[in-house]
């Protein structure tokens, strides 16, 4: 994973709320190849990239994890986590068929501030990207406008809540934390963000420059 | 199948077959605090645009659907929270967290619905004596628990291309689908299973749905 600070503080997200602002403008791009940036498109297109883009994260993430376990992981631990990787895996690899043409490039992913060697770090990483997952599948779903992709996105999010409410069992066993009402509200709703919230937060742990000009 | 029709036939004074003392409920436990923050912004909410018009009767009968369930989620949790050294006290906090939610879900659910909202129908948790220890065994109380949840997980999935016009009930749904997968998730785990089947949840018809969650129909 690139540890290539000054290239990274160039090529950051643009959010939708920036990108609205610029849309149609020419971006600078900072000498960086077109195969280092993506506008994640519009549409249901646009939808399913950002939820390639997430998945690509959470699987990259995982695949670290499971490479380099964390000191005093557990087999039943191992054995969860390489689950989670598997489903992330799976997930990045549907959006990328169901996208084909249409897909954005590969992600470049920077993970130096996670500390693979200790299980705290590497599970309240975990937590992040798993509760961020949902709330982005959640705060999304409203912009789909085809059925089948709304289902799809349907499957996928349920088992990333279960995946966030398991690693925040691991995090603080049997205690509330699975729902904390850190994330569900007096409601009893779980969070959703808007995109622009969401690629704020997966920003730093990202290289490629990826722009949602059109996901309003 | 039409969730009116069954409803049709129940009782609406037997309400609480299963739950003695209803009285009893609202004196113990966080239920009432969460079902009790709640209205106030449920009653906001439904004041202004999300839910203030006339609803289509497309999302009056999800909507419908989706409060049958809650109200089977939220007897349950209370019936189980109630019956005496049922939920080993480690776990106690963990379903009462559950429990809160799924009042917050009646209430919530309720409210978006108004005037149209069912009373809780009555219940047996025993589904007809195939349950019979529901309330006295624990390992059979789990597995109730999670029958629930993950049927609540594939019934909202099964019904959000039906919400797909109304923005604001469809991720309303989907916010109670996640919460509902987290319990599902939490409720394996407690009962030593892995807390997902796969990598993709499949959903449920409501015809699916209503013939697992009716034998709990008194």
């Amino acid at each position: 994973m690139t540890q290539d600070i000054s290239r990274r503080r160039l090529l950051k997200w643009t959010g939708a709320s920036a990108g609205i602002a610029v849309a149609g403008a020419m971006l600078p791009n900072f000498g960086i190849s077109a195969a280092l940036a993506a506008d994640l498109g519009e549409g249901d297109i646009g939808v399913l990239n950002y939820a390639y883009a997430l998945e690509q994260l959470e699987a990259a993430f995982y695949t670290m994890v499971i490479d380099s376990p964390f000191e005093g992981m557990t087999d039943e631990e191992t054995d969860w986590l390489t689950d989670i990787r598997d489903h992330e895996v799976e997930h990045r690899d549907f959006l990328k068929e169901a996208l084909g043409e249409g897909a954005i490039p590969d992600l470049e992913v920077d993970f130096s501030a996670v500390d693979f060697g200790d299980r705290h770090s590497v599970l309240m990483t975990a937590q992040t990207f798993e509760d961020l997952g949902v709330a982005a599948y959640n705060g999304a779903g409203k912009l789909i406008e085809n059925g089948d992709y709304l289902l799809a996105a349907g499957k996928i999010v349920s088992v990333e809540a279960r995946h966030a409410a398991a690693i925040r069992d691991m995090i603080n066993m049997n205690s509330v934390s699975f729902a904390g009402d850190d994330v569900v509200d007096e409601n009893g709703l779980d969070v959703a963000k808007e995109p622009a919230e969401v690629l704020a937060a997966a920003d730093p742990f990202i290289v490629t420059e990826v722009t949602a000009m059109s996901l309003v | 199948m039409n969730i009116k029709t069954i409803l049709s036939t129940v009782d609406p004074e037997i309400t609480d077959r299963l739950v003695a003392n209803r009285r009893e409920f609202f004196r113990s436990s966080a239920l009432k605090l969460g079902a009790m923050a709640s209205a106030p912004l449920v009653l906001a909410m439904a004041s202004q645009q999300a839910f203030g018009q006339e609803l289509p009767q497309e999302i009056v009968d999800v909507l419908t659907f989706a409060l049958t369930l809650e109200h089977i989620e939220d007897a349950f949790y209370r019936s189980g929270l109630e019956a005496d050294g049922l939920i080993p006290e480690e776990y106690v906090g963990i379903f009462n967290q559950i429990g809160k939610h799924e009042a917050a879900h009646v209430a919530f659910l309720s409210t978006a619905l108004g005037s149209a909202a069912i009373e809780r129908p009555a219940l047996d948790l025993t589904a007809g004596g195939t349950y019979a220890d529901a309330l006295t065994n624990f390992e059979t109380y789990l597995t109730l628990s999670q029958t629930f949840e993950d049927l609540g997980v594939a019934a909202y999935k099964g019904q959000a291309g039906n919400l797909i016009e109304n923005d604001d009930i469809l991720q309303a749904a989907l916010q109670i689908h996640s919460v509902e997968a987290r319990h599902a998730a939490i409720v394996r785990k407690i009962g030593g299973k892995k807390s997902w089947d796969g990598a993709f949840d499949e959903p449920m018809t409501k015809e699916q749905v209503l013939e697992a969650a009716t034998p709990f129909l008194a």
